[in-house]
């Protein structure tokens, strides 16, 4: 009998082989046609590189050869869940370069058209972002309730996905007569729905474990990526442009900006992200009451305007708090009738940047769940 | 005694062997029609939404009309598959799912087989798929399949051991493998029902958590063995498409579905006969008998079935790590606890 040899082995350095794997364009959890090209190591992501541009459209250089009010419908196919968030900096802005004030019945309308889409987009964020877990039924019961403001808005603008809706110097209609009671059935509707979710999903055990923890966004690097909305508010920054630099009437409103806490696991994990979509729906539904209450009964939806809408040459940035984040245009006019340049920061873009930074060192389960937490849109990221 | 009414109809010879192979196979169908039905309009029940509603009165063709499309179409075996092995392995999972029903005690008069190793026989023949899950994946030359069937492998195994524990407690309290002679044993009131410690002493109460325990043990194993939510991690569809059957089209890919609704059915099957005496009426001789025995069987079963539908639209799924934890750090350390309770009611009895 030898002496007994103990053999020391890190079975940290064994060497696996590395997997490239593509996940997209075409793959059920992408959210579109984006390209993420992975490096696995078994089931253990080390590198994610985004790649885009598959669904690029031109929609600057377009918008420099058409008027300006023909730059509404480019501006809808942008972020298309949420349309008419899009079109209010955009019409804002135009509004500032001209000089004109819209009436009050307009700003309400506005101000209650952009909340119902926030809740629209906000349900469809977190109900993929469940079906992203496995979870396909709270998907569903989204759906059933996102109807309600769709055939809303369709009675509105005509169209259920691209509205065309806000125009410069206000409204393309006026609404039907019925609105506020219909309003007041819809935040009935989805204040029920979420009391629902909340059970079903959002405090499942499951769930937690699937989400919590993962993904975990410091509010640092959340602020270096120049994320915002809720990707930067379930790192628990309390920065909304409604409340920070108020815009149109929102200072009339009284709401709260919700942020992450860290309920059930770390402060700006993907869990996070997700909660602070649930409870923007709640805020959103006490703003649209509280419009609803205000909102003058009769008015002009549509200021007078020229024909041909020509500013005269000038520059403007406009920004508001789109659902998914801080949406801007940059718009340079040269006093003739199309603009010079317009220019977009786009909200999902600036926020997918982050997913390479929060993905490292999951599990490819945990990265499709990050990127839903992350919450793009296709069209807006390739614009 | 005479398991097989079959025999005694057609006598022992080959026009027998082959009714007795027929039987089930058309059970089958049968069954997966049903349970593909069930699991549409299930589903759409709990999503407030109408399921299928064109192909038939309430959408009743919806499951035939399927079959016929996936037989439609074309068979597509990848150029840089490795074609004998990618194309066995459909047949592979079937046929492992299928041969389950060999033991499977539909009634006392109708055992496929009835050797007095049934338990063991299906434990083993389960085993089986991993083979054609692995052989699948591997050979489709995809990396999400490849990804999907080493999922399937160590998710299968890892869940093998714990339904395991659970059959081995039968084994202890029944004395058997024999599904019939174990059925048998529960005859009488539901209360002398496995789950309720077996017929005997007035002891078993005490045992109750265990053979509860063992119950839940098995039920979640047997989810985890046929790849239903919350467990569906190989064919996860957001992370990796559709797992090990990726590749797979038309009849191939309909023999996997076939496989799946099999195997959902011989875990329920031997849920009812391990916990919930078989083909036993609930209430005595209330409704007994060959014929009763069937229905009993059968519905007893397909409540199982629809247990696991209602489990599939409920839940998330789970990662696969979190599923390892859950097999080897929860599941196996209480499956050890009930099985050594559940001997020791066994031998107090």
């Amino acid at each position: 009998m030898g002496e007994r040899k103990i053999i020391e082995y890190d079975f940290g350095k064994v060497a696996t082989e590395r997997m490239r794997v593509n996940v997209g364009p075409q793959h059920p959890s992408t959210h579109g046609v984006l390209r993420l090209e992975v490096e696995l190591e078994g089931e253990i992501v080390t590198e994610v590189v985004p790649h885009i541009g598959y669904l690029h459209r031109c929609f600057e250089k377009y918008a420099e050869e058409k008027t300006y009010p023909q730059v509404i419908p480019y501006i809808d196919r942008l972020d298309y869940i949420s349309s008419m968030n899009n079109e209010w900096p955009y019409v804002m802005g135009m509004e500032k370069l001209l000089g004109i004030e819209v009436p009050e019945r307009v700003e309400y309308i506005r101000v209650i058209f952009a909340e119902l889409n926030r809740i629209a987009n906000h349900q469809i964020a977190v109900a993929t972002f469940g079906m992203d877990a496995g979870a396909f039924t709270p998907f569903l019961y989204f759906f059933r309730d996102r109807e309600m403001i769709l055939s809303l808005f369709e009675r509105a603008s005509g169209g259920r996905l691209l509205y065309n809706y806000y125009w410069i110097g206000g409204l393309a209609a006026d609404v039907p007569p019925t609105f506020k009671e219909e309003c007041l059935n819809i935040v009935k509707t989805v204040r029920k729905t979420n009391a629902e979710i909340d059970n079903l999903l959002i405090y499942n055990k499951i769930f937690i474990e699937r989400a919590a923890n993962v993904g975990i966004l410091p509010a640092d690097v959340a602020i270096n990526y120049a994320c915002s909305g809720p990707v930067l508010r379930g790192s628990g920054v309390p920065f909304d442009l409604r409340k920070s630099e108020p815009y149109s009437i929102y200072n009339r409103f009284d709401f709260n900006v919700q942020v992450g806490k860290g309920e059930v696991g770390t402060v700006g994990d993907c869990w996070d992200r997700n909660i602070v979509r649930m409870r923007e729906m709640e805020e959103s539904c006490k703003i649209i009451e509280q419009a609803v209450v205000q909102m003058p009964d009769e008015g002009n939806v549509q200021e007078k305007l020229p024909k041909k809408i020509k500013p005269a040459a000038g520059e403007i940035y406009c920004k508001a708090e789109n659902p998914k984040g801080e949406l801007g245009f940059y718009i340079v006019s040269d006093g003739t009738a199309k603009p010079y340049r317009v220019k977009c920061r786009p909200t999902s873009f600036v926020n997918l940047s982050v997913l390479p930074e929060i993905s490292k060192g999951y599990m490819i389960a945990d990265l499709i769940l990050i990127l839903g937490s992350v919450d793009i849109v296709l069209g807006e990221v390739d614009r | 005694m005479e398991t097989n009414f079959i025999y005694s109809l057609l006598g022992n010879n080959l026009l027998g062997y082959l009714a007795v192979c027929i039987l089930p196979l058309v059970f089958l169908i049968v069954y997966a029609l049903v349970a593909i039905l069930g699991e549409l309009k299930i589903g759409a029940f709990m999503q407030d939404r109408l399921g299928p509603m064109r192909t038939g009165p309430w959408g009743t063709i919806q499951p035939i009309a399927e079959v016929v499309k996936l037989l439609q179409k074309e068979n597509i075996t990848p150029d840089a598959a490795s074609k004998f092995l990618f194309n066995l392995a459909p047949f592979i999972i079937f046929t492992a799912a299928f041969a389950a029903f060999a033991v499977i005690p539909f009634s006392p008069k109708f055992v496929p087989s009835g050797i007095n190793l049934g338990l063991f026989y299906i434990f083993a023949i389960g085993s089986f798929a991993v083979i054609g899950i692995f052989m699948g994946g591997w050979a489709s030359n995809n990396k999400y399949s490849l990804l999907g069937a080493v999922r399937s492998v160590a998710q299968i195994i890892s869940y093998e051991i714990p339904a395991g524990m659970a059959i081995l407690s039968i084994a202890a309290l029944a004395g058997t493998l024999d599904m019939n002679e174990i059925i048998t044993k529960q005859s009488g009131w539901f209360t002398n029902w496995y789950i309720f410690g077996g017929s005997g002493s007035a002891l078993r109460i005490l045992f109750l958590p265990f053979t509860f325990g063992i119950f839940v043990i098995y039920l979640i194993a047997s989810l985890a063995e046929t790849n239903r939510t919350p467990f569906d991690i190989p064919e996860g569809e957001s992370e990796i498409v559709a797992g090990y059957h990726t590749e797979y089209s038309g009849m191939k890919f309909a023999m996997f579905f076939f496989a799946e609704y099999a195997n959902m059915f011989v875990v329920s099957a031997l849920l009812t006969i391990m916990f919930f005496g078989g083909w036993n009426s609930p209430f005595g001789d209330f409704m007994s008998g060959p014929i009763w025995a069937v229905v009993w069987f059968l519905g007893k079963s397909m409540s199982f079935i629809f247990l696991q539908i209602w489990l599939r639209w409920t839940l998330p799924r789970l990662r696969v790590d979190q599923l390892m934890y859950t097999g080897w750090k929860v599941l196996l350390p209480i499956s050890f606890v009930c099985f050594f309770a559940i001997a020791l009611l066994a031998m107090l009895k």
